[in-house]
């Protein structure tokens, strides 16, 4: 992502070594914010970020920011979230970039792996409990924020009492209320390793801002198109609110027929009367 | 929270208090955090609440006395100064904010923001407490300018109940008073009557 940015740190550093790497007495203490010396120089670069995963009848649909920061610098502002670790199976990226990006490739290969010696399409949970395994195992060292969304083809159609978003009732007139396992999930794995299957799930620094309005307007069994909607204001939400939001929305539709891709430009992005 | 609108406000605030030193422990469920200091000008608290109230407590007394100095009710807006003035000159001190409303006959109904460090600011609506972060989304959504007072209402509950469901140090009752230029009503709205959303 910052190809060229560890040559010019080598060379600013290096510079900077010689002149003796010390902060002047008159660096103001009130913020760390000095022209001078400017922070990216020390940051790490991360995806503070804000993402989301939201389940309907027949699919699900991931969203996230495009910003990529170094402290106070943006390093990509159309940064690319939504990672790919299957055919069918995405996953969201917020944290560390250098962290989400090794993650995703090392699943990325676990995954591949694995289906090809299964010789079928793989599980989404497969692949959650994968980033879990390694979240959780490294939880020292990473700094990692996961949604992990897709669709999978469970053998036939099964039905069993669980807790997912969307019920039926029996056919035969009974007053049980009986769950449809449904092909599409959304698993999250936040940063400590903990996996849990949701119907909507939020994530990243930017996510804070929004519960309220993900809590009050979602609603189970929405159509695609509502989906869709929701989704982008959350997200729009969210990147007006949150600093280390912004840049476009990338929405992602994941179903049985394939992936969809769509971007909504900064001047698109749907809007608010705020103050 | 606050929203003003044409003829009056409504204030909400949730009441769960928690004291940090006793590692989140909620010493009070039911505490009203909605301070008058005059007539009809209310202060919202949040943050330490014994900073809170010796601020209030002072500005209450510095408030009245100019107001038998200059013989009318004072203007919301030398409330709330009062406040800055306050929090500004102690802020190695003092850690609180405040939400500063009320009505008065030169601008009708206003909404003051105090923050910590002291900077005073106007707003047509404001939220405010740690529980605040997690319904910007919504208020920037949800918000209109020019509501009626049922609508107002709603939007503060609605708000107030979608951040106590996330804030683990809110919660409680909401307490909401509206303030117009005929009275001042104080509603309380227990935990079990706020509005539920799907996850609950």
């Amino acid at each position: 992502m910052c190809g060229l940015l560890p040559g010019v740190l080598h060379l600013l550093s290096s510079f900077k070594m010689s002149t003796a790497l010390q902060f002047p007495a008159s660096v103001s203490t009130l913020n760390n914010y000095n022209d001078l010396y400017p922070d990216w120089t020390q940051r790490e670069v991360s995806t503070g970020t804000t993402i989301m995963a939201v389940e309907f009848d027949g699919g699900v649909v991931m969203g996230a920011d495009s910003r990529t920061t170094t402290g106070a610098y943006i390093a990509n502002r159309v940064t690319d979230k939504l990672t790919p670790i299957h055919e069918r199976i995405f996953c969201c990226r917020s944290g560390s970039a250098a962290d989400t990006q090794a993650i995703a490739d090392a699943v990325t290969y676990q995954l591949g792996f694995h289906s090809i010696e299964l010789d079928e399409a793989p599980l989404v949970q497969t692949a959650a409990s994968l980033f879990r395994d390694m979240c959780y195992r490294y939880r020292e060292e990473l700094m990692a924020g996961i949604i992990v969304a897709g669709w999978d083809p469970r053998r036939g159609g099964q039905v069993h009492f669980s807790s997912c978003s969307q019920t039926r009732r029996r056919r035969s007139g009974s007053s049980e209320r009986v769950c449809v396992c449904v092909c599409v999930q959304v698993y999250t794995v936040p940063v400590g390793g903990m996996m849990t299957r949701q119907p909507v799930s939020v994530g990243g620094s930017g996510s804070s801002y929004i519960y309220g309005y993900v809590d009050s307007n979602y609603r189970p069994a929405m159509s695609k198109e509502e989906c869709l909607k929701f989704t982008a204001e959350a997200l729009t939400l969210a990147m007006e609110r949150d600093g280390s939001s912004g840049g476009v929305v990338r929405l992602a539709v994941i179903s049985e027929q394939g992936v969809e891709r769509q971007v909504i430009l900064g001047n698109q992005l749907p809007k608010f009367s705020t103050v | 929270m606050d929203s003003h609108h044409s003829y009056s406000q409504v204030k909400g605030v949730s009441t769960g208090v928690s004291n940090l030193f006793i590692k989140s422990y909620v010493s009070s469920k039911t505490i009203n955090k909605l301070i008058q200091v005059h007539d009809r000008i209310f202060c919202c608290i949040a943050g330490s609440l014994a900073d809170a109230q010796a601020v209030t407590k002072m500005a209450k007394f510095q408030l009245s006395f100019h107001s038998i100095q200059m013989e009318s009710p004072p203007l919301v807006k030398a409330a709330a100064s009062i406040m800055r003035e306050l929090c500004y000159n102690n802020k190695e001190e003092l850690q609180a904010g405040f939400i500063t409303a009320g009505w008065d006959r030169k601008k009708g109904p206003q909404i003051y923001v105090v923050s910590l460090g002291g900077m005073l600011l106007s707003q047509p609506f404001t939220i405010g407490g740690s529980g605040s972060t997690y319904i910007y989304g919504y208020v920037d959504a949800k918000f209109k300018p020019d509501m009626s007072l049922e609508e107002a209402i709603q939007f503060s509950t609605n708000a107030l109940a979608l951040a106590m469901g996330r804030d683990n140090v809110s919660g409680g009752v909401v307490h909401l008073v509206v303030i117009t230029e005929a009275e001042v009503k104080h509603v309380v709205v227990p935990g079990n009557k706020l509005p539920k959303f799907h996850d609950e």
